[in-house]
């Protein structure tokens, strides 16, 4: 958390916890989650599904079922508070300066509306321009896209177009309006792998020539690594490490971190033996008192069970959420 | 595109091939000899013996059965055994008296359970979803032809509003949408929307909430999409199985017009249908019930091929 | 064709599921214990039912013998509580007896067809092949009628009488439940781990046993329950055109055809066959949508 104080930033999030209610059961999914963005830059938030990092991605659009949700904690995002905006500010904001791509394109798309179409109404409601106008731009997005006889593909139905077309289509979708922020839902998980790298390197090239910052849900650290300037590792709806992703890299601090590394394929290192983390994640709804990975961590002592560590700035700017790490080696 | 469609269209014929030769067999399944159900009782030999070689009583049922059907194809239905008139004569006017009702009944009835259905999933489990789900459920428990009753009881009865039953002078033939002749049709067409109401609002209501249960439904609010815009996206994709739903119940809905137009003596084809199970007419009986499933067979058909062109997935892509 | 399933008590809903997992029944059973609605409703039906086949213990007189000096008493009349029809019989008596029938009339076919459709259904599904197309033509042909139009033409053309009518309703139902059960067993068949019993060698008696049946009975019992709302009405609807049951014999249908006559001089006893139709099968309605809840099945 080492932005310089001359830039304000672009999202502020201060003890954001979320929770849902279903059926008779409280879903704590976030708990707890500060963290701010500089313009231009790109934190990748890594975690293993169910550690809440999709639904911190959604409630910054609001975008969490609105009647099961419980939100509290302050959330700015590009100069809105998103938390007690109203709804026409809110839907002015999102697709205009934060848009969003998401895990799987093909149910993220409306089956039965045109690719361009689908486009087009995102210009159309946000730059108040006439529908040929926008379908042109439809097609400009295409190509930045790269995708190959843009023309056709804009009057194709997302089922006909292939995986990788139809998430670089997501992309075109999403910068159509030039948005500050882009968030991106484990974007790449659904692809096949060659098609994945494509992806990651458009997207990483897009976001540095539209100078957007951009925030990266993935349960991937390889796919980290390739796009992060910053990474938080998430569990349990909190974050436990924070920091540059190649000191992170280098050397993780928390033992979770430093699990889900150990427990990464890694081309470069292939005598180093793969290591599982054993047990599961917690129940979000019924979360330990004390530190949430302490039933599964090696290091933990008696005092881990009392109660949940604060997260700690270190002076490489890192911060951990652990009382072990800098107590014991 | 083209060829599917004239593949839908034969895969209707074998149907609707079937559904005669299951009308054909419901003189064969009555009790006694077919030839006693198909000729008045007090005919004389001569005419029993000239309509059982007509109709090839004597020969194999596969046989008779094709008999039976070029009579159709040529118009003849056979005669009705308590006027005396051919079959066809009595069906024409009633067949016209039943889709007014049907229609009447129908156009309201269907447009408000989509509304409701609708409504129902957009603030799912709330307030508007509990009533209109607690209203449904009783529309699709209640026995119709008690409504009827109840009805009558309250506007003919007690308020004396509306006619008890009965049909304007003329009926179809000679239609007019003036109050003198909708007042008939009031009560019949409540009576017999009640059912279908409950079951296309809580069809509708499954329909679209799987909808705005879908992945895409996040993403147009992701794009700042108005909430009109995105009610827009829920009809085009709500539209073709919803049609289904309303072709298939509006079938139904003519299907079980009989105990309806009975109550109010409505002179449609369930009228007919009770007459001639009252007069044990079977040949009439194997009409009315032919034409009304040939009916629904055509319906379901129409259906199937207005969702073909309403749902670009399977007009880009037949057969998949 | 249809994209999405819709639930529809007229037409077989198309059958999603999970499969069944150990303690999948405790946890069925702790949810509809848990809603309340469906609990009291169950038990109303329970104890209705009760009520029915206890008739000739508990029913204050004759169902048959009438008092014409009585005839049409007013609800609330004393010793006739809900009063008396048109030949002076006693409504609570008619009521409790025309329940015996109407219920037998209306859950009969259900049983029956559940039976037979319920089997060939898991045949056609498990078999699969021209087996399951044959099958599946002739429920084709079934649905093409709508349901009322068919159970009123076979037993119309059958005459009147109780068997008849159970036998048309019996036929009525049998194609919607084959489908049912089809489409489910056909998506457990499908499911990796049958495909590796099969592969493992099991015997195909204990595949339908272990795996297929317990999935196929929750889509089934649900559509069955929902069905017999519908079967009520229809049921006590031919009765009321005058097949099914005749007089004297007691039976909802039969009793509201009978008591038309009534409705100018007497209409609060000329309804009340109608609302013990209405109550009955909201009741079936409402546990079927229970039990479906409960099941965490949609369609």
């Amino acid at each position: 958390m080492v932005a310089p104080a001359e830039i304000p930033p672009l999202v502020q999030v201060r003890d954001l916890h979320v929770s849902f209610r279903t059926g008779d059961r409280i879903i704590r999914a976030v708990n707890g989650v500060d963290f701010d963005l500089v313009p231009r830059e790109t934190l990748c938030i890594l975690g293993e599904s169910g550690s809440g990092k999709s639904v911190l991605l959604r409630s910054l659009m609001r975008l969490n079922p609105p009647r099961r949700t419980t939100v509290s904690g302050s959330l700015q995002v590009c100069g809105l508070d998103v938390e007690h905006a109203s709804d026409n500010e809110l839907s002015d904001l999102r697709g205009g300066a934060v848009s969003m791509i998401f895990q799987e394109p093909l149910t993220a798309f409306d089956p039965v509306f045109t690719i361009g179409r689908q486009i087009s109404e995102t210009i159309v409601r946000h730059d108040r321009v006439s529908w040929s106008e926008a379908s042109r731009r439809a097609l400009d997005l295409l190509e930045l896209v790269q995708i190959p006889s843009a023309k056709q593909r804009l009057s194709m139905y997302p089922g006909e177009l292939s995986g990788g077309l139809r998430q670089r289509a997501m992309i075109a979708m999403a910068l159509s309006c030039r948005p500050q922020l882009l968030l991106a839902d484990e974007p790449t998980t659904a692809l096949d792998a060659t098609v994945q790298i494509q992806v990651l390197v458009l997207l990483r090239r897009l976001q540095q020539e539209l100078g957007m910052a951009m925030i990266f849900v993935t349960h991937d650290i390889g796919v980290a690594t390739e796009i992060a300037d910053r990474v938080a590792v998430m569990y349990a709806g909190r974050f436990v490490e924070e920091g540059p992703i190649g000191a992170f890299v280098a050397a993780p601090m928390h033992p979770y971190a430093t699990g889900l590394l150990a427990a990464t394929v890694n081309a470069a290192a292939r005598d180093i033996r793969l290591k599982a983390i054993p047990g599961a994640p917690p129940d979000p709804s019924r979360l330990p008192p004390g530190c949430a990975f302490e039933p599964r961590c090696e290091f933990a002592i008696d005092a881990c069970k009392t109660g949940v560590p604060e997260l700690r700035n270190l002076a490489s700017g890192r911060s951990i959420r652990c009382i072990r790490v800098g107590a014991a080696p | 595109m083209l060829l599917y469609l004239i593949r839908r269209v034969l895969y209707a014929l074998p149907i609707a091939l079937a559904v005669s030769f299951v009308c054909f067999l419901l003189v064969h399944i009555a009790p006694g000899d077919p030839i006693s159900s198909i000729v008045p009782p007090d005919a004389p030999p001569e005419v029993v013996e000239q309509v059982r070689v007509e109709y090839g009583l004597d020969k194999p049922i596969i046989v008779q059965f094709g008999i039976w059907l070029l009579h159709i194809l040529g118009g003849d239905f056979g005669k009705s055994l308590m006027t005396g008139r051919s079959v066809a004569q009595e069906l024409s006017s009633a067949v016209g008296n039943t889709v007014i009702l049907g229609l009447t009944a129908a156009i309201p009835a269907f447009t408000i359970a989509c509304v409701l259905g609708a409504l129902a999933a957009w603030w799912r489990d709330g307030w508007i979803d509990r009533i209109v789900g607690s209203v449904s459920i009783a529309a699709v428990s209640t026995p119709h032809y008690w409504l009827g009753i109840v009805l009558v009881i309250t506007f003919s009865v007690f308020m004396q509003w509306l006619p008890a039953m009965g049909a304007p002078p003329g009926a179809a033939s000679e239609w007019r949408f003036e109050w003198d002749h909708i007042r008939f049709l009031v009560l019949p067409a409540i009576t017999l929307a009640i059912i279908p109401i409950g079951i296309v609002t809580r069809s509708v209501r499954g329909i679209v909430g799987d909808i705005l249960n879908q992945d895409f439904i996040v993403t147009l609010g992701a794009k700042g999409l108005h909430n009109r815009t995105i009610v827009l996206h829920v009809i085009k994709n709500a539209a073709p199985t919803t049609l289904t739903v309303l072709g298939l119940q509006f079938g139904h809905l003519i299907g079980g017009s009989i105990m309806v137009e009975t109550v109010f003596a409505w002179p449609g084809t369930g009228f007919l249908l009770n007459n001639a199970i009252f007069q044990r007419d079977i040949p009439l009986l194997q009409g009315t019930v032919l034409i009304l499933s040939i009916f629904f067979v055509t319906l379901n058909l129409a259906v199937d091929l207005l969702q073909t062109l309403l749902d670009p997935r399977i007009r880009r892509h037949p057969g998949q | 064709m249809s994209l999405f399933a819709a639930p529809d008590t007229l037409t077989a809903p198309q059958v999603t599921l999970d499969t069944v997992r150990p303690g999948y029944w405790v946890g069925v059973w702790h949810r509809l214990l848990r809603d309340r609605v469906t609990l009291i409703t169950a038990s109303f039906l329970l104890i209705m039912l009760a009520a029915i086949l206890a008739a000739p213990l508990i029913a204050p007189y004759n169902p048959y013998q009438g008092n014409i000096l009585r005839r049409l008493a007013p609800i609330g009349s004393p010793g006739y509580w809900l009063g008396t029809d048109e030949l002076g019989r006693d409504m609570l008596t008619r009521l409790l007896y025309g329940g015996r029938m109407s219920c037998l009339l209306g859950i009969m076919p259900v049983a029956l067809a559940l039976l037979i459709g319920g089997t060939v259904g898991i045949i056609a599904g498990f078999v699969g092949g021209w087996v399951n197309m044959m099958v599946m033509r002739i429920t084709d042909v079934f649905y093409a009628f709508p349901s009322v139009l068919l159970a009123v033409a076979i037993s119309g053309a059958l005459g009147p009488g109780i068997s008849n009518a159970i036998l048309s309703l019996t036929l009525v139902f049998i194609p919607s439940i084959v489908r049912v059960a089809e489409s489910a067993t056909v998506s457990v068949r499908n499911l990796d781990y049958v495909e590796a019993a099969r592969a493992s060698g099991a015997g195909s008696m204990t595949i339908v046993g272990v795996h297929v049946l317990p999935n196929v009975l929750g889509p089934v019992i649900i559509y069955a329950t929902s069905l017999t709302g519908v079967s009520m009405i229809i049921a006590a609807g031919l009765s009321f055109l005058g097949l099914g049951t005749r007089p004297p014999e007691a039976e909802w249908g039969l009793m509201l055809n009978t008591l038309r006559m009534s409705i100018y001089s007497m209409p609060e006893i000329a309804i009340l066959p109608g609302i013990c139709i209405f109550i009955t099968s909201v009741c079936f309605n409402l546990v079927s949508d229970g039990l479906r809840r409960a099941m965490d099945i949609r369609g």
